[in-house]
């Protein structure tokens, strides 16, 4: 038998017995990035509609800012977060580095460009559409991006799922800022880098196939959520 | 009946409009007096601003030059509607789009069901009420529209070709919705493509031609006889 189907042997063993290290690794992968996901959504949506919806000097000059964070090195952002909480740094007195908030702090500025980006997108879009209806009824802007925010949901849903997709496998920020600490900071794709570069592969693999599933199911859950919008609401 | 307590918008006085967008003139010095209780179609062929005067007067554009007012105020009122040539809905259930509207005008509890409940009866879709308003038909949707409009109660109502992208059943429809909310003594500002539908509906007509009003009369007159030539060649279908 080779390496590959032995070690890919050991890690279907490990999922389905659940095993506890395995488990404990995963829920705080899910922790972590769940987290920054809403973080990002509660940051990220009110930007990216404000830029939508606004009319101000300096819009597009922003929107190509916003555009362009989306492709953030994890590493640099990684960096960043590093020198802002190192005992040094400006944030040093609040002791998170190392831990799943530095991680957490570390995903959400890495993924709130995307989400207000592509919500930015998302909102200008029905504006174009809904914009005279609303100003008709006299619908006042706060409550006029409230409403776009709540009639593309769905749409919005898919790119909270594509961010979160984003936190869960970035790998190069959670490294530095959360150490890869056992038991501690140890997630998923940190995880797979230090086993792999340690040989055992099982454990590795193991996560491997569990970050594939998770990435699949959010995929099929964006597919999922646009289909039955589209025959629900039209 | 148009709401008392916001019947504060009419007469509308348009004196010497003007838009212009990117350059280009779209209305030139336009001068026009909507009064309560008309229904005025607004004629004329593509491009001759037949929308964007609908727009200054319902307020949603502001002239480049020129004044309007709203029974005697500058300000736009409350108290008018507009229905857009493609129904724009959200995507909610029809009764939650009139509810939205109604929110938006204060009108809550249950006077706001009992505006629902009317205005759906009014167009016919009252077993459609709980159905999301953007799976209805072209012609559902647009029917809803002017529920959501009629639900206001408002004392002027605008209609951009409310009827240009339906069939001729749904049209008639339409059309007789229109003439139900006129005749509750809502004053209606339309403009159309449709000469036919232009005659059943007009008390009065405005034509443009090139951004500029050509011509304004009581719409008998303008079908039998109009004053302009240029009325008169829109008539035989030289600038259809």
């Amino acid at each position: 038998m080779n390496t590959f189907s032995d070690s890919l042997s050991l890690a279907a063993g490990l999922v389905t017995h659940f095993d506890p290290k395995l488990v404990e690794i995963v829920l705080l992968s899910l922790r972590v990035s769940l987290t920054a996901t809403v973080l990002s959504a509660c940051i990220g949506l009110p930007i990216g509609a404000a830029i939508a919806v606004g009319r101000f000097s300096g819009r597009q000059a922003l929107t190509v800012v916003l555009n362009a964070l989306m492709g953030l090195p994890p590493v640099v952002v990684g960096l960043v977060v590093y020198l802002l909480l190192s005992r040094a740094g400006p944030l040093g007195m609040f002791g998170i580095l190392f831990t799943p908030t530095a991680m957490i702090v570390a995903q959400t500025i890495l993924i709130t460009p995307i989400i207000a980006a592509l919500s930015r997108q998302i909102v200008a879009d029905a504006w174009g559409e809904y914009r005279e209806q609303l100003l008709s009824l006299g619908a006042p802007t706060r409550v006029a991006v409230l409403t776009l925010l709540w009639d593309t949901r769905f749409s919005l849903a898919i790119v909270l799922l594509a961010g979160f997709g984003r936190a869960i496998a970035e790998v190069g920020a959670v490294m530095i800022v959360g150490g890869n600490i056992d038991g501690v900071t140890r997630v998923m794709t940190t995880t797979i880098a230090l086993e792999t570069s340690k040989g055992d592969l099982p454990l590795a693999l193991a996560l491997g196939l569990v970050l594939i599933a998770l990435v699949l199911i959010v995929n099929a859950l964006a597919q999922y959520t646009r289909d039955w919008a589209r025959v629900r609401y039209g | 009946m148009a709401d008392p307590d916001r019947a504060t918008g009419l007469p509308i006085a348009c004196a010497g409009i003007a838009i212009e967008r990117n350059g280009t003139r779209i209305l030139h010095g336009v001068d026009l007096t909507i009064v309560r209780g008309t229904c005025t179609l607004i004629l004329g062929p593509n491009g001759s601003g037949k929308s964007t005067l609908l727009r200054v007067l319902h307020g949603l554009l502001t002239p480049s030059a020129g004044t309007i007012t709203w029974g005697g105020a500058p300000t736009r009122p409350g108290g008018h509607a507009m229905v857009f040539q493609r129904a724009v809905l959200l995507r909610r259930s029809a009764a939650a789009n009139i509810r939205y509207a109604l929110d938006l005008a204060g009108v809550r509890g249950a006077e706001a069901d009992a505006r629902i409940d009317d205005a759906l009866g009014e167009v016919g879709l009252r077993p459609l009420a709980a159905r999301s308003a953007r799976v209805l038909s072209g012609g559902e949707q647009q029917r809803l529209a002017l529920a959501r409009a009629w639900a206001l109660r408002p004392e002027a109502l605008f209609l951009d070709e409310p009827t240009a992208s339906l069939d001729p059943k749904a049209s008639r429809a339409v059309e007789e919705i229109v003439r139900g909310i006129h005749a509750r003594g809502t004053t209606i500002v339309m403009t159309t493509h449709n000469l036919a539908q232009a005659k059943r509906l007009a008390r009065d007509v405005v034509f443009l031609q090139e951004g500029r009003l050509v011509e304004q009369s009581p719409a008998h007159e303008f079908f039998n006889a109009p004053r302009t030539t240029e009325a008169a060649a829109f008539l035989e279908g030289e600038r259809l």
